[in-house]
């Protein structure tokens, strides 16, 4: 029963509130939101799968007239920037190091990344994070202690005359699972480092953290849960003792210039979906904005600076104007429907999933606030199967890399809608922050730390419960 | 060129014997209306095949003989080809049919490295595009990730399979720009005057072969003027009345409702989104020749000016056909004129305004002095070009407004395509 306690949102949904008003006597106080909950509308964004253009459609519900500002905003996620000084001159800037030159190279079709298939593939849809591991005295506005040289990313591509700062290298650790009933499963493990350091070694202490590309549906939808839910499902101290204990990221807005909610990112470490896409710009593509105006070579990278200063430094590389266009398409992005929420396999597979407790941090249901600036968004019923919130997930998927308050070990909770549908826009799933996951089982088997037990719980399962519950998940 | 004046004439002939004509006429039904919508897309696409199959000829002709005489009339050919398929575009949004198949036949910007030799540096191909570099009239076999594939023989299966290639929407193989391509070449004068031109002597099977792999190069444009055809019989198909179970039927077995919702979430989305957002800002608030839609050709204002006709001739029930022969029956528009009569007109007005707006492109283009192309309009710093697109973008939005409100007259109050596929 303390799932229910715990995630709430199980009032809000249609099974939920039979459950709510039978509970209600016992936990008043989180199902007096059902009230509230009359007055919100069903989410009406969603979208019919559209195969491998299923998450690049907006929301259904969005005005007919912002179709525009959607538009323009496609166009410069999509395409590709250039060199200053270009005659394309709205979409250049790019360097003078990058990792990619288009928002779409690493979230394909608006979907994910994924590892290199092989090696002459490349590398482009996934990036490293450098940090210091253990360093003292990080300043409040700044996510972690950055590599001296190198600073807090890989860049693998440079402008011609300069040096790309290296290149990832991956090997992969085998490892073979048994199940309860005697079955197995191969895992792979990638290994990361760095081969060509162009600008010498990387600080003895720093890290490495391989970032896959998430896709980008349902993102405004995120951005419209209330602070005052994340901080209701927060339990940092784990006070209800199930093992579980979401953190809320306190991390820099640079706008409003305080600590806010993390929501975006594999730690949560930025707060906003403009700033997200800001910090993007400027970290994966050496595209300065108004919230990022440096280039990204740090003062060690003096090769970098100089052919900076050879374009005009006093313009923005990326407009006020654009970012915003940029950002509207990226907030009105939608998730497609469920294909088969009512087949009796999938719905077998959701008691599983709450069984389980996957529904403790995967937080099947949220209302979005009412004051979200889309309308079209706000004060809707949404179920995008996250808290947001950041969980210990063990030592296999820890990489000693922190943001903020998130310590190595520690992720926040990836939305699953949309996850049924990745393999159709991408090919491959690539799951979890380094995309060495190739199904949602294997994700789910990796699960450590506050995930351990739901792992443990799964590996108990027989065959048909298994493929009930795979089957839930892939109908989201 | 030749549609100009005719057009411009036709527009207020047709304004006036429309009106009449409908005031005195019984009341169409919503569902004549989506039948008329329907017999409008077939003869649309009916054209566009029969256009695709004169420019088939063109380049059999041009192929059997290469000559600068021969390429002339191929490309001549496309640009006629190109005035029907842009009226077809308003059939794409809001019917899932034609928006399933289109992007084989329409689909761009597209990374040209893919299918044949590019100028070094001409532009910035997207990173970790594997398909960027291909270049499938050179190469036999093309290495992608782990995989091998064969390119041996240059069959329209063949190329149809290799658009968006490793997910990247830029590689686009296959349609009118594809062919576009082979006929121009790259347009390297950036936002100066002039389109691509690519000598006829890549064309040319044996030792005169310029730009290499001319045999392949021939194969290739075979192949993709087949595709076309094929791609378009398809669609023709779709919306023939004598087939029992197509796109058509579908169609008509709906709920008339359903069938105006998705005519009028047709020409909103083309002419906002599409056209006014997707081919002119867009274009414009980059300043680039790579957001252009025909820029090889730079037929780009034609191409723009079609799209707004096709919006209009779903309105007004009527098209004229590439023989010159006049479709009319019942549009959106007469029966909107039963519910407010003052509202219809306001919509064919502001139809009517975005169509002049258009035309002032297609004028720029085609004057005999000193013409400024569609690319040379959104050249930065060129505030007349940028004033004359933004005329047709603000006319676009005004004439989507007007859309929308003929919408919630017919009884339908949200436009969007999910709404479209449901019953309300």
């Amino acid at each position: 029963m303390h799932y229910f306690s715990k995630i709430g949102g199980a009032c809000f949904g249609t099974t939920g509130m039979s459950i709510c008003s039978i509970l209600s006597g016992l936990v008043l106080s989180l199902c007096s939101n059902s009230v509230i909950a009359e007055e919100l509308k069903p989410d009406r964004s969603r979208v019919s799968p559209k195969g491998v253009h299923s998450f690049s459609q907006p929301a259904a519900n969005m005005p007919l007239m912002r179709r525009l500002d959607f538009s323009v905003g496609n166009s410069f996620f999509r395409n590709p920037w250039v060199a200053a000084p270009a005659s394309t001159d709205a979409r250049d800037g790019l360097g003078p190091l990058f990792n990619t030159n288009a928002c779409q190279n690493c979230h394909i079709k608006d979907g994910r990344g994924h590892l290199p298939h092989g090696d002459s593939d490349n590398a482009v849809s996934l990036l490293l994070r450098l940090n210091v591991a253990g360093a003292k005295d990080i300043p409040m506005d700044a996510p972690n202690k950055a590599d001296p040289i190198y600073g807090g990313q890989l860049q693998d591509f440079a402008l011609p005359g300069l040096a790309a700062e290296g290149q990832i290298s991956i090997r992969y650790e085998e490892k073979t699972i048994e199940l309860a009933d005697g079955s197995q499963r191969q895992l792979r493990k990638p290994i990361f480092s760095i081969r060509d350091l162009a600008y010498g070694p990387l600080h003895e202490h720093t890290t490495i953290s391989a970032r896959i590309a998430p896709a980008m549906v349902g993102l405004g939808l995120l951005e419209a849960i209330p602070k005052t839910r994340l901080r209701a499902l927060a339990d940092p101290e784990d006070r209800d003792q199930d093992g579980i204990s979401g953190r809320i990221n306190a991390v820099w807005d640079i706008k409003k210039q305080s600590l806010q909610a993390g929501r975006f990112g594999w730690k949560a470490g930025q707060p906003s979906l403009e700033q997200q896409n800001a910090g993007a710009f400027n970290g994966d593509m050496g595209i300065r904005s108004s919230l990022f105006p440096n280039e990204n070579c740090t003062t060690r990278q003096k090769a970098c600076a100089d052919m900076a200063e050879r374009g005009d430094l006093k313009k923005l590389e990326v407009s006020d104007n654009i970012l915003e266009q940029i950002t509207f398409y990226t907030r009105n992005l939608a998730v497609p429907k469920r294909r088969k929420p009512n087949d009796k396999e999938v719905v077998a597979g959701e008691a599983i999933f709450e069984r389980l407790g996957c529904s403790g941090c995967h937080t099947p249901e949220h209302n979005t606030a009412e004051d979200y600036p889309l309308s079209w968004l706000a004060a809707s019923r949404i179920a995008p199967y996250t808290d947001l919130l950041l969980h210990d997930m063990g030592p296999e998927l820890a990489d000693d890399s922190q943001e903020f308050i998130a310590q190595g070990n520690e992720w926040r909770t990836p939305p699953l809608w949309g996850l049924g549908m990745i393999r159709e826009v991408n090919g491959v799933e690539a799951l979890l922050h380094d995309g060495r996951a190739r199904d949602a089982e294997e994700a789910i088997l990796w699960h450590g730390g506050e995930g351990a037990q739901a792992n443990a719980r799964y590996r108990q399962l027989n065959k048909s419960e298994r493929e009930q519950l795979l089957a839930f998940l892939y109908d989201l | 060129m030749f549609f100009k004046s005719r057009c411009v004439v036709a527009l207020s002939v047709c304004a006036a014997s429309l009106f009449s004509a409908q005031t005195l006429a019984e009341k169409p039904s919503a569902e004549s209306v989506v039948q008329h919508y329907s017999d409008l897309a077939h003869a649309i696409y009916e054209d566009s095949l029969l256009t695709a199959q004169q420019l088939q000829v063109a380049i059999d002709e041009f192929l059997s003989k290469p000559s600068a005489e021969g390429l002339l009339s191929a490309k001549a050919a496309w640009k006629a080809a190109r005035v029907p398929y842009q009226q077809s575009e308003v059939f794409r949004f809001g019917n899932p049919v034609v928006d399933d198949w289109e992007g084989q036949l329409n689909a761009w910007p597209l990374d040209e490295g893919l299918i044949d030799y590019v100028e070094q540096g001409s532009y910035q191909a997207e990173l970790g595009n594997v398909g960027a570099n291909a270049n499938i009239i050179a190469n036999t076999s093309l290495q992608l990730g782990a995989n091998t594939l064969d390119t041996q023989k240059l069959t329209p299966e063949l190329l149809a399979s290799l658009n968006e290639l490793g997910g990247s929407e830029a590689n686009v193989a296959t349609g009118y720009h594809a062919i576009e391509f082979l006929l121009w070449g790259q347009d390297l004068n950036g936002t100066a005057p002039g389109a691509g031109s690519r000598p006829f002597t890549d064309f040319i099977a044996g030792d005169a072969c310029t730009g290499g792999a001319c045999e392949r190069r021939r194969e290739y444009l075979r192949a993709s003027s087949q595709l076309l055809i094929d791609d378009l019989q398809y669609m023709v198909k779709q919306w023939d009345k004598t087939v029992a179970d197509n796109y058509r039927a579908e169609l008509l077995a709906m709920s008339a409702k359903r069938g105006l919702s998705r005519m009028l979430f047709g020409m909103g989305s083309l002419s906002l989104g599409e056209l006014a957002g997707e081919r002119l800002k867009v274009a414009l608030e980059a300043n680039s020749p790579e957001d252009e839609h025909d820029c090889f050709s730079d037929n780009t204002h034609y191409s723009h000016f079609y799209n707004g006709l096709g919006i209009r001739n779903v309105y007004t029930g009527e098209y004229q056909r590439s023989d010159g022969r006049r479709l009319s029956g019942p549009g959106i528009m007469a029966l909107l004129v039963t519910k407010d009569e003052t509202l219809a007109n306001n919509v064919l007005s502001s139809m009517n305004k975005s169509q002049a707006s258009l035309q002032k492109l297609v004028d720029s283009a085609e004057r005999k002095d000193s013409p400024e192309a569609f690319d040379q309009l959104i050249a930065e710093g060129n505030t007349r070009g940028a004033k004359l697109i933004n005329a047709s973008i603000q006319d676009l939005v005004a004439q989507t407004q007007q859309i929308e409100l003929a919408a919630k007259s017919l009884g339908i109050d949200n436009l969007n395509p999910d709404n479209a596929d449901h019953d309300f």
